[in-house]
């Protein structure tokens, strides 16, 4: 009997853009995810050699250490501004942030807001997760009303502490903004759909198109005190109420584009 | 070049254009704002990049990310806006990358004046931002030195890969003077080698200032260290007159300095043995020049527009070898060279012997204003 050899085929492998390196974010968490998917949209569009990441200040300050490209670590909140000077100088370069909602929510901004309304052509990663990871889960900007962290034990009281800021809603009224939209990462179905818009996010920005944005909602297993799991429900339950789903702006010449 | 009338700032930011200046990130502010509003006509004519930052937090940010590229960067501001730069500073110097700002001084603290001080010494010459790290810091006493001083920032900055601040007074940014500028430089588009500008045919790149194992942070501020002590070495500049022969010494830098001058040559004509140095390079201070000086000269006297922040360390570099007297004008008060000479006057009439005690304390007393 004639033996036939199958050659295996390759259906999920790491991105050339990502590192082949253990990361140090916790179990669960969606950082790793949403780092696959900007090193996928990298590979597709071939644009590792020329890109250059700013990381900033938070759990992902290390992002560096898991792109195969160049990075710069900038200043709490300040990555916008950063990419600004970096893409000015570069202009056909590929300049992206990875910022979290501390990051660019609270004390970025001032820095967020003036890139968009410039123009800036570069790409924004925001990763939502409604508190700071990285100082050990104090509230944040984007902390739910009611949820408990460190630094609103008895949950976030609005009558004291504000309400949730909707930063993508925002964002997409300047004119300066090409694209501007909220994905989650809960399950398969949306991180698909998050790769699609991050994909979206720099085409735009190849085009010339100016600032884009995708953000993502994100868990913090860690800090939330769940299960990798039931922080994912959270992010279905409970956040996307709060933090509808949607495309907020997008520009008539993107809006044609099939990727 | 032939000399043409100038304002300090403008001159200062053509400076930088003819230097190859790539890219320029600002706060308007006065008395600075001349500078940026130069920036925003020439730069962009020269196919440069000007961005009007919405912070002066955000442009030392601009001048972070773009520095990063291995451009040639600059920004500028005054004292408040500074003040608010010091984030970024600290970020720039902590990851070893070349950097040129200048702070026009105001009065100050707080929102203080819009007049010519020099109360930012300490902020800069000690580095201001956080952790440790030292900046080269040049000080103009005319609209050319500011030209002049402006292009060797560059220069310096580059070749040491450090953070170099011309600190000029407001009367160096807004008086107008005949000065030359220098001739038009190509832009040196050359990439150096640690520049992050797309890993193109190479490893990746990074630059940060993050060294999360203290051994690293150690090593890395060693390595710092290291190049400020060649810079110690090699890059210390001063101006001297009538030295040779001076029984009594004044001190002073920028616009104090240059009253001083006045002030030392009409005591020359009343026939008074007085010299004057006039340190250009802050950081570093010509300290080993005070110490040589005070071997032979009877006493010192320090002029500032500030309560004296030079005068501690021309104290700690003279360190008791002479008597040290003081005078100050603050707040935005420049002094006239007839202060001055009033000074070298008593010094030279009843020289002070007294090595004790502190001359900012008798300056106080002199002055006797808030009375
Ligand atoms: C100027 C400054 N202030 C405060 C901090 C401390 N700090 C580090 S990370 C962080 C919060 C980050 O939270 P987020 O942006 O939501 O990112 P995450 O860690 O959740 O991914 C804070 C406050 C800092 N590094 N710098």
């Amino acid at each position: 009997m004639e033996s036939t050899i199958i050659e295996p085929e390759i259906i999920y492998e790491r991105p050339e853009a990502l590192a082949d390196t253990v990361t140090h974010y916790c179990p669960g968490c969606t950082h790793g995810t949403a780092h696959r998917l900007v090193a996928e949209v990298l590979d597709e569009m071939g644009l590792q050699e020329k890109t250059v990441g700013v990381a900033s200040v938070g759990c992902s300050v290390f992002s560096y250490n898991y792109f195969e490209c160049d990075f710069v670590e900038a200043p709490h909140g300040r990555a916008p501004a950063m990419a600004t000077g970096v893409k000015r100088v570069l202009p056909d370069h590929t300049v992206f942030t990875y910022q979290g909602d501390g990051d660019l929510v609270s004390i970025g901004m001032g820095e967020i807001m003036h890139a968009a309304a410039r123009g800036e052509n570069f790409t924004v990663v925001f990763v939502n997760n409604a508190i700071y990871g990285m100082t050990g889960g104090q509230m944040a900007p984007t902390s739910l009303p009611g949820m408990v962290t460190t630094s609103s034990p008895l949950g976030r009281d609005v009558e004291t502490t504000g309400f949730p800021i909707r930063m993508s809603e925002i964002i997409a009224n300047l004119d300066g903004a090409s694209y501007v939209v909220r994905r989650s990462l809960h399950d398969a179905a949306n991180v698909r759909k998050s790769k699609k818009a991050l994909r979206l996010a720099f085409e735009a920005q190849e085009r010339g198109l100016g600032f884009s944005m995708v953000e993502l909602l994100s868990n913090c297993p860690t800090n939330w005190s769940m299960t990798a799991k039931d922080s994912l429900t959270f992010i279905k339950e409970k956040m996307i109420p709060v933090y509808p789903l949607g495309d907020f702006k997008v520009i008539p010449t993107l809006a044609e584009l099939r990727v | 070049m032939a000399k043409e009338l100038l304002k300090g700032n403008v001159a200062i930011a053509e400076a930088a254009v003819r230097a190859g200046v790539e890219a320029y990130f600002g706060y308007p502010i006065t008395p600075q704002t001349e500078l940026l509003e130069h920036m925003a006509k020439r730069m962009p004519e020269l196919d440069r990049v000007f961005v009007q930052a919405e912070s002066e937090v955000a442009a030392i940010n601009m001048v972070y990310g773009a520095a990063c590229t291995g451009a040639r960067v600059m920004t500028t501001s005054s004292s408040p806006g500074v003040s608010l730069m010091m984030e970024g500073i600290s970020y720039i110097a902590g990851t070893e990358i070349p950097m040129v700002m200048v702070d026009v001084m105001r009065g100050g603290p707080g929102l203080g004046n819009i007049a010519p001080s020099q109360g930012d010494y300490n902020q800069m010459v000690r580095g201001g931002g956080h952790g440790d790290y030292f900046p080269i810091v040049l000080a103009p006493a005319s609209v050319q030195e500011a030209i002049d001083l402006t292009v060797l920032a560059f220069e310096l900055a580059e070749k040491y890969r450090t953070i170099a601040v011309v600190l000029a007074d407001g009367s160096i940014g807004q008086m107008m003077e005949p000065a030359e500028l220098p001739e038009m430089q190509e832009v040196d588009r050359q990439t150096p080698d640690w520049a992050t500008n797309g890993a193109k045919g190479r490893e990746k790149r990074l630059l940060s200032s993050i060294y999360l194992q203290p051994e690293d942070e150690e090593k890395t501020n060693l390595r710092m260290l290291k190049r400020w002590m060649e810079i110690e070495a090699n890059e210390v500049r001063f101006n001297e007159y009538f030295v040779d022969d001076a029984e009594f010494l004044v001190i002073g830098f920028g616009t104090a300095g240059r009253v001083a001058y006045s002030a030392v040559r009409a005591a020359r004509a009343e026939g008074i043995k007085v010299g004057l140095l006039r340190p250009i390079t802050l950081n570093p201070l010509p300290s080993e020049r005070m110490a040589d000086l005070a071997e032979k000269a009877k006493a010192f006297l320090v002029v500032e527009m500030n309560t004296g922040q030079m005068l501690d360390d021309v104290r700690l570099a003279v360190s008791g070898k002479a008597p040290i007297e003081f005078y100050g004008r603050l707040g935005g008060v420049v002094p006239f060279p007839d202060e001055i000479l009033e000074q070298i006057r008593i010094m030279a009439q009843q020289p002070p012997t007294d090595t004790n005690g502190h001359a900012r304390q008798r300056w106080f007393e002199r002055m006797a204003v808030l009375d």
